[in-house]
């Protein structure tokens, strides 16, 4: 088995705000190998954004803190690392694109300006040597008309187009890890198409390890190696993404992939899962999961269950021999 | 067959636009462009397309909400475009509408009583006290509880706001519901309650529904017929189970195959298409799609392909079936 880059122990990151604290992400624990893809899914407010700016130093602070946990890169802890420090890990070793490209890309510089610039912080470079640079990068991520490109603003480019400038700039320093936070839930569904296809090529051929943040089953499914599942905070399961779908364990993951509407046959009915997604903290006894579960005995309101297993975790009395 | 309730008509909307700066020539925005299609009462008809290709602006011209630049929109054999303001205004009690963001469609001022109530008054239907309890008997059709009729939208959910909205959509007893992308904002767990809401409200009810949505699975599972549409047309329109299982129409194969399935046994056959869909000011000449089809062939860039029914009784515009 290869070995594991970034390593999530767990880690604890808070809001505190008017209302108190809001523990956004609840002690979770990962890691991701070299070279995979690892999927983390879960519903909106689960805590996957939360997660990945707490591991890219970018939590808006305050109010954001993290709290708890320990975050290593290549066996650095870097979960209070100095600004230097991670400004120097964001350039060449751990990279990020978010759902939004129009958000993240500067409207009055133009495209050209934009990669340049990310591309010289970390290479020194002629000028020529930069462009060429930026027009191979342009072309890696599959734009055409890649010359012309460079003197464009983002407004004038797709939301498809923005989302593979993103990736380009990403990968313009050769990172060991990606985060993309939801890259395609603004982008059409063939367009989403495209971005996958050459996610997935940037990591054969680059061995780039991605931690591909969704809240669709159908993008982990395809994609992914391993998946960790998050429900209010917490990792409820964790394994190979044949195990997840094949063998959940976790009832909230059962009954995700259950609520999914089938685009080849036809359900009459869907599986609902009762209820909704309970506020960060609201809950302070038992199983999170609890209030929703089907399957909910006494003893999962009284305690809290643990994320256990080898290769296929969950956090479940179900499949826990206990007291 | 028997009459269709609803029936539109070559309905298209333009919009005309200023491009660049004083002097240019004006544009033409093609929003829709020429749509067909009928329903029957108590079915479903889904309306599937990527964004910017016209089903919100269709949804809408339905109701004269937005008003259409040609095209015929017979309900129960009469035009509504012949109607005034006044008596459009009446119709559209048989004509209600779901939308997409439950938090942007309900006043945050208002009660939830209020908000299901209004439609009631407009139409004059009822007094107070009948209206209210209407309201109630509406609240726990929904699956919410009477209680709930004095508080606020911001004190629910996603999917409980959403099923304030059906509440209040139902409220005015409607023959046809437009519900453009009801489920596109909640989570799938939350998703699947509404579907089967509106699922059960359409066999209590005979309703009749018009489903716009841009998640093929979603529109699959709900629809007796779907239509799936690019740049302002339809290019492909059959019974569903026959749409999702042998598309025809080159861009409903690649739409359908870009779709990723969640099950990693099945790896499905992609078919990428390039570059991205073209402005609605500038639709490529002949068939709109001839830029990005894979089999594109000599005539689709120079001759338009229309809407032809196929012996099984499949609708495709595409030169392949001509
Ligand atoms: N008032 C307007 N003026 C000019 N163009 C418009 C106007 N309203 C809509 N359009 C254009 O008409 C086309 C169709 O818009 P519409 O909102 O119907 O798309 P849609 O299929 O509902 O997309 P989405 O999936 O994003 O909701 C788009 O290209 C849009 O930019
Ligand atoms: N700046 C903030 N201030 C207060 N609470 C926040 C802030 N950002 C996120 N949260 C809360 O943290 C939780 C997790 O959010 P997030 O990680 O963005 O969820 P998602 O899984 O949808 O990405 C949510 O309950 C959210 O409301
Ligand atoms: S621990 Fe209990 S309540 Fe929680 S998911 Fe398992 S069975 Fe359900
Ligand atoms: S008409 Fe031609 S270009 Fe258009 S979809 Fe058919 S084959 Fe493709
Ligand atoms: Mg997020
Ligand atoms: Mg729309």
């Amino acid at each position: 088995m290869s070995e594991a880059i970034l390593k999530v122990d767990g880690l604890k990151t808070s809001f505190f705000t008017d209302d108190g604290e809001v523990p956004a992400v609840d002690g979770i624990n990962f890691s991701v190998n070299e070279g995979e893809i690892l999927g983390i899914v879960g519903e909106s407010g689960c805590g996957k954004s939360v997660t990945s700016l707490s591991i890219m130093g970018l939590l808006p602070s305050p109010p954001g803190k993290i709290v708890g946990g320990h975050i290593y890169y290549k066996g650095e802890d870097i979960s209070h690392a100095k600004e230097s420090r991670m400004r120097k890990l964001r350039g060449n070793d751990i990279a990020m694109i978010f759902q939004e490209p129009m958000t993240s890309l500067n409207p009055v510089f133009t495209i050209g300006d934009q990669l340049i610039e990310a591309i010289r912080l970390h290479n020194h470079l002629s000028k020529q040597a930069l462009t060429d640079r930026a027009v191979e990068l342009l072309k890696l991520v599959g734009l055409p008309r890649a010359k012309e490109l460079l003197n464009e603003y983002p407004h004038e480019l797709s939301g498809g187009m923005r989302q593979r400038v993103m990736i380009a700039m990403a990968m313009s320093c050769n990172p060991k890890v990606l985060i993309a936070d939801e890259p395609t839930t603004a982008l059409d569904v063939t367009i989403q198409a495209q971005i996958l296809d050459l996610m997935v090529k940037l990591n054969k051929e680059t061995n780039t390890a991605i931690i591909m943040i969704t809240h669709d089953l159908g993008v982990v499914a395809q994609m992914c190696n391993r998946v960790v599942v998050m429900y209010a905070g917490k990792v409820v399961e964790e394994g190979d993404v044949k195990d997840i779908f094949n063998h959940p364990k976790h009832p909230y993951t059962e009954g995700l992939i259950q609520s999914i509407p089938d685009l080849y046959g036809k359900k009459d009915k869907l599986y609902t899962i009762k209820g909704s997604v309970p506020k960060p903290g609201s809950i302070r006894q038992g199983c999170l999961f609890a209030p929703r579960c089907e399957f909910v005995m006494d003893k999962c309101k009284e305690n809290t269950p643990e994320l256990l297993g080898d290769s296929h975790k969950s956090r479940c009395f179900l499949h826990q021999e206990q007291a | 067959m028997s009459e269709p309730l609803l029936q539109v008509e070559n309905l298209k909307k333009y919009y005309p636009i200023k491009s660049g700066g004083f002097g240019k020539v004006s544009e033409t925005v093609r929003a829709v462009d020429g749509v067909s299609f009928s329903v029957q009462e108590g079915e479903t008809l889904g309306i599937v397309g990527e964004s910017g290709c016209g089903k919100s602006t269709t949804g809408r011209m339905i109701m004269r909400l937005i008003e259409p630049t040609e095209g015929k929109i017979v309900f129960n054999g009469k035009n509504l475009m012949d109607l005034s303001k006044g008596e459009m205004r009446k119709a559209r009690k048989d004509i209600q509408m779901i939308f997409q963001d439950p938090f942007a469609s309900l006043n945050p001022r208002h009660t939830v009583g209020h908000i299901i109530e209004e439609p009631m008054i407009v139409h004059k239907m009822g007094d107070r006290k009948q209206r209210q309890k209407r309201v109630e008997e509406l609240l726990e059709l929904v699956g919410l509880s009477a209680y709930h009729a004095g508080r606020y939208p911001h004190q629910f959910s996603g999917g409980q706001r959403q099923r304030i909205g059906i509440a209040r959509a139902l409220a005015v007893r409607p023959k046809v519901i437009i519900a453009d992308e009801p489920v596109s904002a909640l989570d799938v767990s939350v998703q699947s309650q509404v579907l089967n809401l509106l699922k059960d409200l359409q066999k209590q009810f005979n309703l009749t529904y018009i489903f716009i949505a841009h998640d093929l699975s979603v529109v699959r599972h709900i629809s007796d017929r779907v239509g799936v549409m690019y740049l302002g047309k339809i290019v492909e329109l059959s019974e569903s189970e026959n749409l999702y299982n042998h598309p025809n129409h080159p861009y409903t194969k690649a739409l359908l195959s870009a779709v990723p399935v969640p099950d990693p046994e099945v790896k499905t056959q992609r078919i990428i298409l390039q570059g991205d869909v073209p402005s609605p000011a500038h639709p490529p000449a002949g068939c709109t799609f001839h830029d990005r089809c894979p089999v594109a062939m000599d005539i689709c860039s120079k001759e338009r392909p229309h809407l032809k029914k196929l012996d099984d009784g499949r609708m495709v515009s595409c030169h392949l079936f001509h």
